[in-house]
């Protein structure tokens, strides 16, 4: 079910964002790139962020944009979450996205990127010890996700596979 | 400084001036495939934010078909023909004669696939031969792959070098369609969207004697 009692937080590419019910929080257009969300279902409280890459040691620039990488963004939505009143030992996961969009004959690791943010994210949920409570990952289909933090339910939709809630 | 950023007006001016040889010469590719006039826009080359990427053409969500290939060699960069997916089916439709098909659904006859694929190989093949004429450098494109899903799912994929680097990246966009489109109700407006690695910049501008 889309939301229709609160609005709705948009979270761009590279970009992270919280909620608290009835408002839910959105991304469209995840291909390769992983959409984690962090939620404490007793306080109705959730974060986003749209990740790119798999580590910010790839990053060349000065500035690193925390919300863009798996090993940087799912604890600074961690830090972020605490701060809106989230408790840390009640926070739970889930993810989508990880496409492979195209299927490329290259040795060129970027176009296997989406395996790659999956498990970075998987991995770091697991230091952080958050439970992975559901996901939809992998395939060659891009999607768009909302979710929840009243129900704790995701709300996945794509072009020619349907939707789906986890 | 964000190496984005600090690309200077006269280099723009060059980017476009390389795109508008390379789809001039796309369209007429394109303007002989269909036997049709084929009419195309100044392209424009803007430094934009990925948000503001992602929000191209009809927004993440938009269904469309694109063609996507790499350049490698002296250039290097992502190149990418994209247009709304009932556009491509008309694109198709004039090409092949079918009619009994739409893109939009899962199990796309290959022959479709094909004709899409091959028509974008022509286009991207004759928009990157002009650019490397007209630089003097080498270009080596690689085969380009056909993805037709969300344009955010799709972009993206441009967007991972840059994302090594910066949250910004230079889009030369260059918008081609079919100049009887609304007469004959059959819209074909197709973008070209070019996404130069700026560590290749250099080598662009020493080739054309472009220093500041």
């Amino acid at each position: 079910m889309m939301n229709e009692d609160g609005i709705v937080i948009k979270v761009g590419i590279a970009d992270m964002n919280i909620v608290h019910a009835p408002n839910t929080i959105r991304t469209s257009g995840l291909g390769s790139c992983v959409g984690v969300i962090l939620y404490d279902l007793g306080q109705q409280v959730a974060g986003l962020a749209h990740i790119m890459l798999p580590d910010s040691t790839l990053s060349r620039g000065k500035n690193v944009n925390a919300a863009k990488f798996a090993d940087t963004a799912v604890e600074a939505l961690v830090k972020v979450l605490q701060e809106n009143g989230a408790r840390t030992t009640y926070l739970k996961a889930k993810i989508a996205g990880g496409a492979q969009m195209f299927q490329f004959a290259t040795q060129n690791d970027m176009m296997k990127i989406g395996e790659r943010n999956s498990i970075a994210v998987k991995r770091e949920l697991a230091r952080l010890q958050i439970p992975l409570v559901a996901e939809d990952i992998g395939g060659s289909n891009g999607r768009t996700i909302e979710f929840n933090p009243k129900t704790g339910r995701l709300f996945i939709k794509t072009v020619n596979k349907g939707s789906d809630e986890i | 400084m964000d190496p984005i950023q600090s690309i200077s007006s006269l280099q723009m001016d060059v980017l476009k001036e390389a795109s508008n040889i390379g789809a001039g010469n796309a369209a007429t590719a394109l303007s002989k495939l269909l036997n049709k006039k084929i009419e195309m826009n100044v392209p424009v080359v803007r430094i934009l934010s990925f948000a503001e990427i992602m929000e191209l053409i009809g927004g993440s969500e938009q269904m469309v078909a694109s063609v996507f290939l790499q350049i490698e060699g002296d250039f290097t960069g992502y190149m990418f023909y994209i247009l709304p997916v009932d556009e491509a089916d008309s694109f198709v439709r004039q090409l092949t004669g079918m009619s009994n098909f739409s893109l939009k659904n899962e199990n796309v006859p290959e022959i479709v696939l094909s004709a899409f694929q091959e028509m974008g190989n022509i286009l991207t093949g004759s928009y990157l031969a002009a650019v490397s004429d007209f630089t003097q450098l080498q270009l080596k494109p690689s085969v380009p792959a056909v993805g037709i899903d969300m344009f955010g799912a799709i972009i993206s994929y441009g967007l991972l070098e840059i994302s090594q680097i910066s949250d910004f990246a230079i889009v030369i966009d260059t918008e081609v369609s079919d100049s009887n489109a609304a007469r004959d109700g059959d819209l074909i407006k197709g973008h070209f969207f070019l996404l130069p690695d700026p560590d290749s910049f250099t080598k662009v501008f020493e080739s054309l004697g472009v220093y500041e």
